[in-house]
Parts: C-alpha cells; structure tokens; sequence
C-alpha cells in the first residue's frame, strides 16, 4: 500500500538532514552491513586475495581450453606420421606442453580435461553435503522429539573410519562417476550437520525465537529465516573445503582400483597413471605436471574457504 | 566417573552392534563374483545358485545375520575365497595385527609429542618465523591430498636419504619412513588445535590477571593455559585415532607393509567378499573403540565433568 503526504502538508516545509557524524553517535545509528564487512576484513587477507585470483584465472582457463585453437582430445592417441607407431611417452616440447602418456595421448589435453571432471564431482558433492547437512541438522537441533534417533544415525555413520565407508560403498556399487558421487555423500555430511545442530541448539532459545514462536510462526520459516542466517560462514567454508577433500577422495579410490574408468580422465586417473611409471625418472613428468594442477587447486581452495570462514564471522568484524 | 564410564561403554556396544549388522547387511549386495574365485566364468548359472545355496547366501537375511552372530561367538569370521582358498580369515589376519598395531600406535605417539610441542610454540611465538612455517606445514597438509603427499616423500625422501623403497621388516632403516609419513596428519591436527586453543586461553581476562600480578610467564603456561588446553585436545584424539585407521591402508599397501591395512586394499582389488566383510567389520570396531577411549581420557582431563557427577576433589 502506498502512502501519500495529504495534500493538505507543504512539501516545501520539509527539508532533507544532512548526515552528521556526532548527532548518529548520539542516537546510536549503525551503518554496519554484515556483507560488507565480511568482505573489507576478507580483503585485508593478501594470501586469501591471491589465491581468490589464481582460483579464477585457473578455473576459467579450465573451462575455456577446448574451444582454443590448437588444442588436442584428451582420448585421442596420436600416432606419429613417420613411423606409424604410437608417440608413446614422448617428453614435452613444443608440440605436446606436458609431453605424451604411456600409450600416446596429450597430456596437457588430458589435465584440463581431468581437472574439468574432478570440479564437477567436487561441486556436486559439495551441495549435495551441504543440503542434507543443513536439513539434517536443522531438523537435528530444532525438533526435540527427533534429536535421539537422528543422534543415534550420526553416532553409527561417525564411529565408521571415512575412508571404510567410502571403500565399502565404491566397492558395493560399480565403480564409476555416479558411485564415486554417491560414496562421497554418504558421510561428507556429518561435520556440517554436527556443527548447524551445535549452533542451533544454542540459539533456539533466544528470547527473539520465543517471541516468534508465541506469534505462530511455523517452524520450517523459523528455521529459514531465524536460525540459517547465523550458519552462512561454516556453510561458505563447507563448501570450499568440500572441494580438496573430494579431491583427495577420488585419488585414493583410484588407487584402490575403485576410481573412474581410465577412459575419462580425471585427476585421480592422471595421478594414478603417473605413479604407475614413477621409477623411471625421464617419465616422472607424467606424475608431477597433474600433481602441480591439483596441489594448486586444493590449496587454493583451502586457503580462500577458511579466509572466507574467518571474514564473515562477525565476531571479527571491527 | 564409574557410572559415566558404564554408561559409555553400554552405549558403544549399542553402537556396535548397529554397525557391525548394517555392515553385514551391506555386504549382502556385493556383486556375488566374489564368492566364486577364478571359475566364475566357467559355471552355468544353476551351478552357481546351488554353490550361493550352499554357502547360505540366498537365506532371508536376518538368518544370514544370525547364523553370522553365531559363528561370531565362536571366534569364526569365515573363509577367504580368492585370497588364499579356504583358509580361515582370521588365520590369516592374526600375523598382521602386531605391524597394524606398531605403525598406528608409534605414529599417534610421535604425533601427539611433535604436534603439541609445535602448536604450544607456534602458540607462545604468535606472528614470528616458527608460527609461519608451522603454518604453512599446516596447509601444506590439510590442503594436499595424502594419497599425493605421502607418494612423494616415498618418491623423494627415500633416494634422498638413501632409504629402502619398499618395507622389510628385518631392516630397521625401513620402518622409519613409513612410521613418519603415518604420523603427519595427526600431527597437524594436533599442532592447530593447539595452537587455536592457546591463543584463545591467552586472550582471558584471567590470563591477564596472571599476568598483571607478575606470575612467570612458565608458570602461567604450565599451570593455567596448558591445563585448559588439553580438554578439547583429548576430544580431538578419538578423530586423530580414525584418521591414523584410514592413513594406514595407504601407507600399508605403498609400502607393502604386511598389515591389515595393505591387506584390505589387497582382497577388495581380488574381490575377495569374506575377507572385506572381516576387514570392514575390524576396522569399524577399531574406530568404535577409538572414539570411546578418547570420551573416557576426556572425563579423566575435564575436572567439570567430575563436578558434574559429584565426585572429585577439585
């Protein structure tokens, strides 16, 4: 509904105030703004800016390197004109920037092409974790009458070792990328759920909620838009975080053998490959160039989710 | 303290047991080549049901895990199929506990004294050369997959200090690698923590009183600061214990170190099903009793927690 002056006010009665600095000290007016804040304190950290940009830059590269010009398949196995053979391990030059693999393939093709699939897992996993830990641990923290059973199924999935977990899934279903999805999420989960059931708990109470429950507010909104609000820093770094560890995941599975097929290459695949040949040090290439992407990935992602975590904690706010 | 811990460990074995049979009914959905060895291909199906049928794997469930708990009691965790044919598996596991059990014990130990010892300096020389380093090891660790860090130092480390490759239990020279690169994540928990909980406790009023009355700076630290600081130090042991569990199976099998861990990659590449099951189920009650352990150092650190119970002289 909008309102008007009656016609019967002169608006030229009224003037607009200047801001003055002392007369807002007097009445305690506030021009803080949480995402501000969070964002001048997040920019005083140089490492975490410096990673912010590497990140981007990497990320966009990621993404935009098939359509260069020039750019070779990351599955196509070259075969060398002259001979007719296989450019099997062929050292990087000119031609091939990383050099070739065991059986003649581009590597510098097959790293962006392995770093493309191991973000995609990682984001997925990364907001499947995130939704179920938010809605697992809201309802955990905010409905009494379930806080026991739901303890009792985090108890049973947090005494297991991870890694247990992650094995016994990928090793049930066929390995592949859906598994490797679904073995992740099964625990990835729990640290967030814990920590939005901790702060819940802490702040349900408060009189503002009270009041808000006396005024018949449902419970879902409640949640929403009382609760959430608070919980948006550990998400953020949730998050980030998600990202190396999946990561790290996926390389482990491969080792085991539970990885992708080697068809599509991925992080884990690259460095499992690399590993295979490491004895022979004319061929440690092969191991070092996707192990410089990915630490490069992981620690930039790393530093820039607990930078994150730290900025838009208000209690670092000046 | 007696009733807490009671009270904890019936609620571990409730926990167990939840575990212990969610994992056996999971394992009911192997992929059944893993019961039948090398001739799988060779079976028509019908044979392959009779030898399913035989073996009770077409049973309902709950009388698969039954009979399961039964055999349980008597000490009989099946026979590997793959593996080594018809052998029982705990024959077979039995020697290789002593090296699981050497590796993660020393690893946690050698841990606990450098992680804290790290933290508590990075802590008392906030912002200086020792606290920057520390933290770039920190982040160097957390950030890094293990499954690439831990290939390298054996890569590197191992020409450089001209040490063995691989693991041989007659020559000590090749423990030590293992032993350290098992002991790096813990040990960068351990330092964070530590150093988080120091520079916290630092910043209370009542430190600054210490302080301002003019005690020692080494009497403030001993009596006030590290006492508090090992509260919340002894919950992180449990979380250490499980990340020691999982880093095991990779520097085991790296190594080729004859231990539970490399033989759990070892049967699940051979889809060896018994074997998984009884390695699964070990390492799960590990983690279990790990977590347990840790609950029950953190009653005996928290005088609070005896407060609570009205027992204690505090």
């Amino acid at each position: 509904m909008k309102r008007t002056l009656p016609e019967a006010v002169d608006p030229s009665l009224f003037t607009f105030a200047e801001f003055d600095e002392n007369a807002s000290e007097r009445i305690g007016y506030s021009n803080y703004s949480y995402w501000r804040s969070t964002f001048q304190v997040f920019k005083k950290n140089k490492v975490a800016l410096v990673a912010t940009w590497i990140l981007v830059v990497l990320l966009a590269f990621t993404f935009v390197q098939p359509l260069l010009p020039g750019q070779k398949s990351p599955t196509k196995i070259n075969i060398d004109p002259a001979t007719q053979m296989q450019m099997r391990n062929r050292a990087p030059d000119a031609e091939y920037w990383f050099g070739t693999n065991s059986i003649g393939q581009d590597l510098w093709a097959r790293i962006w092409s392995g770093t493309r699939t191991s973000l995609l897992i990682g984001i997925i996993v990364g907001i499947i974790e995130m939704v179920v830990g938010i809605i697992y641990g809201a309802l955990w923290g905010y409905v009494r009458r379930m806080d026991h059973a739901l303890t009792e199924v985090y108890n049973v999935l947090n005494n297991i070792p991870t890694t247990i977990i992650l094995l016994l899934m990928a090793y049930i279903l066929r390995p592949g990328f859906r598994t490797m999805i679904i073995a992740m999420c099964v625990t990835g989960w729990l640290g967030l759920a814990r920590f939005v059931r901790n702060q819940i708990v802490i702040i349900r109470d408060r009189e503002y909620n009270l009041a808000s429950r006396c005024l018949g507010t449902s419970t879902w909104r409640i949640i929403t838009h009382n609760l959430l609000p608070y919980l948006v820093s550990v998400i953020m770094l949730q998050m980030a975080l998600s990202i190396p560890s999946t990561i790290g995941w996926e390389v482990f599975l491969t080792y085991i053998g539970l990885g992708l097929p080697v068809s599509t290459p991925s992080l884990g695949n690259l460095v499992n490959e690399g590993r295979l040949i490491m004895m022979s040090p004319e061929l440690r290439y092969q191991l070092i160039f996707p192990t410089i992407v990915l630490s490069i990935i992981t620690i930039s992602f790393y530093l820039l989710g607990n930078a994150f975590a730290d900025a838009s904690d208000p209690r670092n706010h000046v | 303290m007696t009733k807490y811990v009671l009270k904890r460990i019936g609620q571990s074995l409730v926990t167990l047991f939840i575990v212990v049979s969610v994992v056996f009914l999971l394992m009911r959905l192997l992929p059944v080549e893993g019961y039948f060895g090398d001739g799988y291909d060779k079976l028509t199906p019908e044979q392959r049901t009779a030898a399913l049928q035989r073996m009770g794997l077409l049973d309902p469930w709950y009388v698969q895990l039954g009979r399961f708990y039964l055999n349980l009691a008597k000490g009989d965790l099946g026979t590997s199929i793959i593996y080594r044919r018809d052998v029982p598996v705990l024959e077979i596991i039995a020697p290789r506990i002593p090296y699981s059990v050497y590796f993660g014990v020393a690893a946690t130990a050698i841990a606990l004294v450098f992680g804290l010892a790290l933290g508590i300096g990075m802590a008392r020389k906030k912002g200086k050369t020792v606290d920057k380093v520390g933290t770039g090891y920190i982040v160097l660790v957390n950030a890094v997959p293990s499954a690439v860090y831990l290939l390298f130092i054996q890569l590197y480390l191992t020409s450089f200090f001209s040490l063995p490759l691989l693991f041989d239990r007659y020559q000590v020279k090749s423990w030590i690698l293992p032993t350290i690169s098992l002991s790096l994540g813990g040990m960068a928990g351990y330092a964070m923590w530590m150093r988080r909980y120091m520079v916290d406790e630092l910043n209370k009023d009542y430190i600054k009183l210490a302080m301002s009355k003019g005690l020692p700076e080494k009497k403030i630290m001993v009596r006030h600061v590290m006492r508090n600081a090992f509260v919340p130090m002894a919950q992180y042991l449990p979380a250490a214990i499980l990340s020691t569990i999982s880093g095991s199976i990779y520097i085991e099998s790296l190594y080729s170190i004859p231990g539970m861990g490399g033989l759990l990659v070892d049967v699940i590449q051979r889809q060896d099903n018994p074997m998984v099951q009884a390695l699964v189920l070990i390492f799960s009650s590990v983690g279990i009793i790990g977590l347990f352990l840790g609950d029950i150092l953190m009653a005996i650190f928290d005088p609070r927690i005896k407060l609570v119970k009205g027992e204690g002289s505090r």
